[in-house]
C-alpha cells in the first residue's frame, strides 16, 4: 500500500463506539474546547469543574425544542472536561447547546439551573440574534444559539499588516453607526459589507487602522430603558455587553441571516488590509451580559460560575466593571479562555490588535485584588500568537483601579493616554498653569512612560465615550436626557467650552471659533508623539447634540452623517492634511522620547521649547502660549499654540544651514493647509503673527533657488 | 423548482447549469460536480446561475468549495445570478474570489 492509499484510508477515529439513541457517537477530543468538524462528525467540549452532569442539546435550525439531547457517560469526561463525536450531523442546519446539572448554591457559587440550555463559551457563531434589532421570540427555551462554523474562507495572501506601531493613525468606529445613516448610500447600511464600501474614504482621510467597537455576539436588546420622550425602546448600541467571545455579531453582517457572518467580516478584514488599514478590535473582557444575581443565565453562569467570575466570600458578585459581574480573568481556566479567544481571532480573523476595554481588571487576583506581576498581562505580551498584534490597555476599572502610566506592560501594551485627554482639552479650553504640562504631553507623555517608549501612549482627544469634537467645543454640559437616566449618566469632568453659547448658534463669530478649536485639537493630536486616535465623525463634525453618552442611541445622534463630507467648512481637508502631514514627518513619529539634545547631529535638539520669544518658554500660571521644536535628520517641525484670547507676536527660532520656515497650516488664517513639501516660506522669516485660540504649523526647509 | 445540475466540459471551460434551490441538501451534489470538473483539468469554471431561484449559507459556502477545489489560478465565473443572489454573493464579500457576471 503505497502512502498515498495509507492517508485515503479510513481513519480509526472516524468510527463511532458508542450510540446514544439515534446517534452513533464517540468519546470526543477534550482540547481545543468548543465544536470542531472531525472526519465523520463533529467534536463537542466543554468544560466545567462542578457539574454533576452534562448534556449536549441538539436542535435542528430555528426548532423551539431540542431534537435530542444526548448526556455524556462517564467515560467521555477528562478530567473537568466532556468530551463528544457525534456523528452523521448536518451542520447547515444544526444548531447546540449544553445543560449542565448541579448544585444551586450560590453561597458556594455555584449555580447550576438544569431548566437553562447554555450556549458553548467557545461557540464560533452564534445564532438567534440574525438582524439587529428584530425582536425574537421572547419564550424562546434557548435564546444564543451556538452553531459550528467552517473555517475555509479564502484569505488568499492576506496577513496582519505589522505596521510599525508609532505610524499608526487609528480611527475608532461603530460598525454599525458609520453607515446606518441613509446618507452612507451603502448596499446595506450598518453593516460590515457597508462599512467595506467605504475603505475608499478611510484611505482618503490617510487612516491606517480602524478600531471598531464590540463586534463579538452581544444583544442590543437586552437594554431595558426607553426614550423618555418617544416611548421608543432604546438599544444596547454600542455593545459592551459580550454574549459570545468567539463569535462576529451577526446581526452587523449582511448576511447574517445566512449565517456567514464570519466570512462578511472576514471580507471586511481582508479588504481593509489591501488598502493598508489594520483592524483594532474593542474587546471587553471585564464582564459578560449575565451580569449580577438578576441577570440572565446564558452560558458561564450555568457551567461554571466559580470559575468564570469573581466571587465575594459570601459568594455574590464583585462588581468592578460597573455592570454587576466581573471576570474571574487570573484563574487559571479563565486565562487560557482569553488567551485562546485572542489566539483565534488573531489566526482566523487576522485581527492586527486589541484595545481591552477597561484592562485593569485583567490585573486583578480572582479575591479582586491588584497583582503586582499579573500572569494573564504576561502571557498575552509574550504568546507566540499574538506576538506582533497591538495590545492597547484602557488602563482604569470602574472601582478605581487606575493604571494610566503604570499598566504593568512587558514593554508591550500602549494605553489610552487620559492625561493626555485632559490637558489637551484643559489647555485649547483656555484654562491656566498648563503649558508646562501640555509639553510633557506632547513629547509623548515621557512623565507617564519613563522607561518604555513613546507609542506606550494611545493620544486622544475624544472618544465613543463623551463627547464628540464638535459638541466639544459647543457645549459645557452634557445633555443626555433621551438615555432615560435623568442625565445622570455620562462624565461631569469634560472640560469642554462651548464658545460663548450652549448648542447650535446662529452667531458666525462662534461657529467660527468652535470651527478654529475643533482644529486645534486636530493640530496638536496628530503632531503629538505617541499613537494618535481619531474618533469617527470628527473629521467633519459629527455632533451628538450635547450626549456624551450614545450607548444607547441607535439613531441620527450616534450614526456618522455622510451629508457632513461634503460641508465647506474646510475640517475634512484639515485633517486629511494633518494626517498626511504627520506620514511625510518621521520626526513626529520617533519611537524613543527626545532627549532634547541634537542627537542628529543637524545643529537643533530634537525637541526644544519656545514661548513669545524663541528659546524662551513661559512656564508661567498665567502663560498660554507654547511653541514646541522638533527635530531630526533632514526633518524640521514647528508648532506653536495660541491658547490665550488676544493674539501673540512670535519670535520664531533661528534654523541652521540656510534652511527658512515653511507655513503648512494656521487654524486662525483662511485657507487650506499647504501641500505637504509644497508649503510656501513665511513672508516675514523669523516672526510669526499667531492670532488668538489658533496653532500654527512650520517646517523647515532651504529656500529654493530662484532662476 | 427542484434542483438539477449539469456540467458541460468545452476546450477546457466547465460550464455547470444550476436549477432551483442551491442549499444544505442539495449542495453535495453540486461539490461533487465540482470535483469532477477538477479531475477535467478545467481552466476555467462558469457556473451559469440564471435558473437559480435560491442559493443558502451552504450553497454560498459551495462557492468557497470551488474555489479551494479548483485551484487559484482557475478562473470562476457565476453568470446570470438573480439580484438577490448576487447580492448575496457580493456582501458576503465571496464576488472577490470570483466573477460575478451578468447574462
Amino acid at each position: 500500500m503505497s502512502i498515498q492509499d495509507l492517508s485515503a484510508a479510513a481513519r480509526v477515529d472516524e468510527f463511532p463506539t458508542h450510540r446514544i439513541g439515534d446517534y452513533r457517537v464517540r468519546a470526543g477530543r477534550p482540547y481545543p474546547y468548543g465544536a470542531h468538524p472531525v472526519p465523520g462528525g463533529v467534536s463537542f467540549s466543554v468544560y466545567s469543574d462542578r457539574a454533576t452532569s452534562m448534556s449536549l442539546v441538539l436542535f435542528e435550525k430555528g426548532a423551539p425544542e431540542p431534537t435530542a439531547e444526548l448526556v455524556f457517560p462517564p467515560e467521555f469526561r477528562t478530567g473537568s472536561v466532556y468530551a463528544m463525536t457525534v456523528f452523521g450531523l448536518d451542520l447547515e442546519n444544526l444548531e447546540y447547546g449544553f445543560r449542565a446539572d448541579g448544585p444551586f448554591d450560590p453561597a458556594a457559587g455555584d449555580r447550576f439551573d438544569r431548566r437553562k440550555v447554555l450556549s458553548d463559551p467557545y461557540a464560533r457563531l452564534i445564532a438567534g440574534r440574525d438582524v439587529w434589532g428584530v425582536e425574537p421570540d421572547w419564550d424562546d427555551v434557548y435564546p444564543y444559539r451556538s452553531q459550528v462554523v467552517n473555517d475555509d474562507f479564502d484569505w488568499g495572501d492576506d496577513t496582519q499588516l505589522g505596521i510599525p506601531s508609532e505610524d499608526l493613525v487609528i480611527y475608532e468606529t461603530h460598525v454599525r453607526g458609520f453607515t446606518r445613516h441613509p446618507s452612507s448610500k451603502t448596499e446595506a447600511p450598518g453593516t460590515y459589507a457597508g462599512l467595506r464600501e467605504k475603505i475608499p474614504y478611510l484611505k482618503e482621510l490617510g487612516v491606517n487602522a480602524v478600531e471598531l467597537l464590540p463586534i463579538f455576539e452581544f444583544d442590543e436588546l437586552d437594554n431595558p430603558r426607553t426614550d423618555p420622550a418617544t416611548g421608543e425602546r432604546l438599544h444596547n448600541y454600542w455593545g459592551y455587553n459580550t454574549v459570545s467571545f468567539f463569535a462576529p455579531k451577526a446581526g452587523y453582517a449582511a448576511t447574517g441571516r445566512f449565517g456567514m457572518q464570519a466570512d462578511e467580516f472576514k471580507s471586511l478584514v481582508k479588504e481593509l488590509h489591501k488598502a493598508g488599514i489594520e483592524v483594532i478590535l474593542d474587546v471587553v473582557f471585564n464582564h459578560t451580559a449575565e451580569g449580577n444575581e438578576q441577570g440572565p443565565t446564558i452560558s458561564f453562569r450555568g457551567l461554571d460560575n466559580a470559575t468564570y467570575y469573581m466571587l465575594t466570600p459570601q459568594g455574590e458578585y464583585y462588581n468592578f466593571s460597573g455592570t454587576g459581574n466581573t471576570v474571574n480573568c487570573n484563574h487559571p481556566v479563565v486565562r487560557d479562555f482569553v488567551l485562546s479567544c485572542l489566539r483565534y481571532w488573531v489566526s482566523e480573523y487576522h485581527i492586527d490588535g486589541f484595545r481591552f476595554d477597561l484592562a485593569s481588571i485583567l490585573d486583578r487576583a480572582p479575591d479582586g485584588s491588584p497583582l503586582p506581576n499579573p500572569p494573564l498581562l504576561e502571557q498575552l505580551a509574550y504568546d507566540p500568537i499574538l506576538r506582533h498584534t497591538k495590545l492597547i490597555a484602557e488602563a482604569w476599572d470602574a472601582a478605581g483601579l487606575y493604571q494610566v502610566g503604570n499598566f504593568p506592560n512587558y514593554g508591550r501594551w500602549s494605553e489610552w493616554n487620559g492625561q493626555y485627554r485632559d490637558t489637551v482639552r484643559k489647555f485649547i479650553k483656555g484654562e491656566p498653569g498648563l503649558v508646562g504640562e501640555l509639553a510633557t504631553r506632547l513629547a509623548g507623555s515621557p512623565d507617564l512612560y519613563q522607561g518604555r517608549t513613546a507609542t506606550a501612549s494611545v493620544n486622544f482627544i475624544t472618544a465613543h465615550d463623551g463627547f464628540t469634537l464638535a459638541d466639544l467645543v459647543s457645549y459645557n454640559d452634557k445633555h443626555n436626557e433621551a438615555n432615560g437616566e435623568h442625565n445622570n449618566d455620562g462624565a461631569n469632568d469634560n472640560h469642554s467650552w462651548n464658545c460663548g453659547e450652549e448648542g447650535p448658534s446662529a452667531s458666525a463669530h462662534i461657529r467660527e471659533l468652535r470651527l478654529r478649536q475643533m482644529k486645534n485639537l486636530l493640530a496638536l493630536l496628530l503632531t503629538s508623539q505617541g499613537i494618535p486616535m481619531l474618533l469617527s465623525g470628527d473629521e467633519v463634525g459629527r455632533t451628538q447634540l450635547g450626549n456624551n453618552n450614545t450607548y444607547c442611541q441607535d439613531n441620527e445622534l450616534s450614526w456618522f452623517d455622510w451629508g457632513l463630507v461634503g460641508a465647506d467648512d474646510g475640517l475634512l481637508d484639515f485633517t486629511r492634511a494633518l494626517i498626511a502631514f504627520r506620514h511625510a514627518h518621521p520626526v513626529l513619529r520617533g519611537v524613543e522620547h527626545p532627549h532634547g539634545t541634537d542627537r542628529a547631529g543637524g545643529g537643533l535638539p530634537d525637541v526644544s521649547w519656545h514661548g513669545v520669544r524663541a528659546w524662551e518658554p513661559d512656564w508661567s500660571e498665567h502663560s498660554r502660549v507654547l511653541g514646541m521644536l522638533r527635530s531630526g535628520p533632514d526633518d524640521v517641525v514647528y508648532l506653536a499654540v495660541n491658547a490665550h484670547w488676544e493674539d501673540h507676536d512670535l519670535e520664531l527660532p533661528e534654523l541652521p544651514d540656510d534652511q527658512v520656515w515653511h507655513l503648512f497650516a494656521d487654524t486662525g488664517a483662511p485657507g487650506a493647509p499647504a501641500p505637504i513639501g509644497a508649503e510656501p516660506p513665511l513672508e516675514c522669516p523669523g516672526r510669526y503673527r499667531l492670532g488668538a485660540h489658533s496653532v500654527v504649523v512650520l517646517v523647515g526647509r532651504p529656500v529654493p533657488e530662484t532662476k | 423548482m427542484s434542483f438539477d445540475v449539469r456540467l458541460r466540459i468545452n476546450d477546457k471551460v466547465a460550464s455547470i447549469e444550476l436549477k432551483g434551490e442551491l442549499d444544505a441538501s442539495t449542495a453535495g451534489r453540486f461539490h461533487d460536480v465540482i470535483d469532477e470538473a477538477a479531475q477535467l483539468g478545467a481552466i476555467e469554471l462558469v457556473i451559469r446561475a440564471e435558473n437559480l431561484t435560491y442559493l443558502a449559507s451552504a450553497g454560498l459556502r459551495s462557492l468557497v468549495v470551488a474555489r479551494q477545489k479548483m485551484g487559484d489560478e482557475v478562473r470562476i465565473a457565476v453568470v446570470g445570478a438573480a439580484e438577490p443572489v448576487a447580492r448575496t454573493i457580493r456582501l458576503a464579500g465571496f464576488d472577490h474570489s470570483i466573477d460575478l457576471v451578468d447574462a
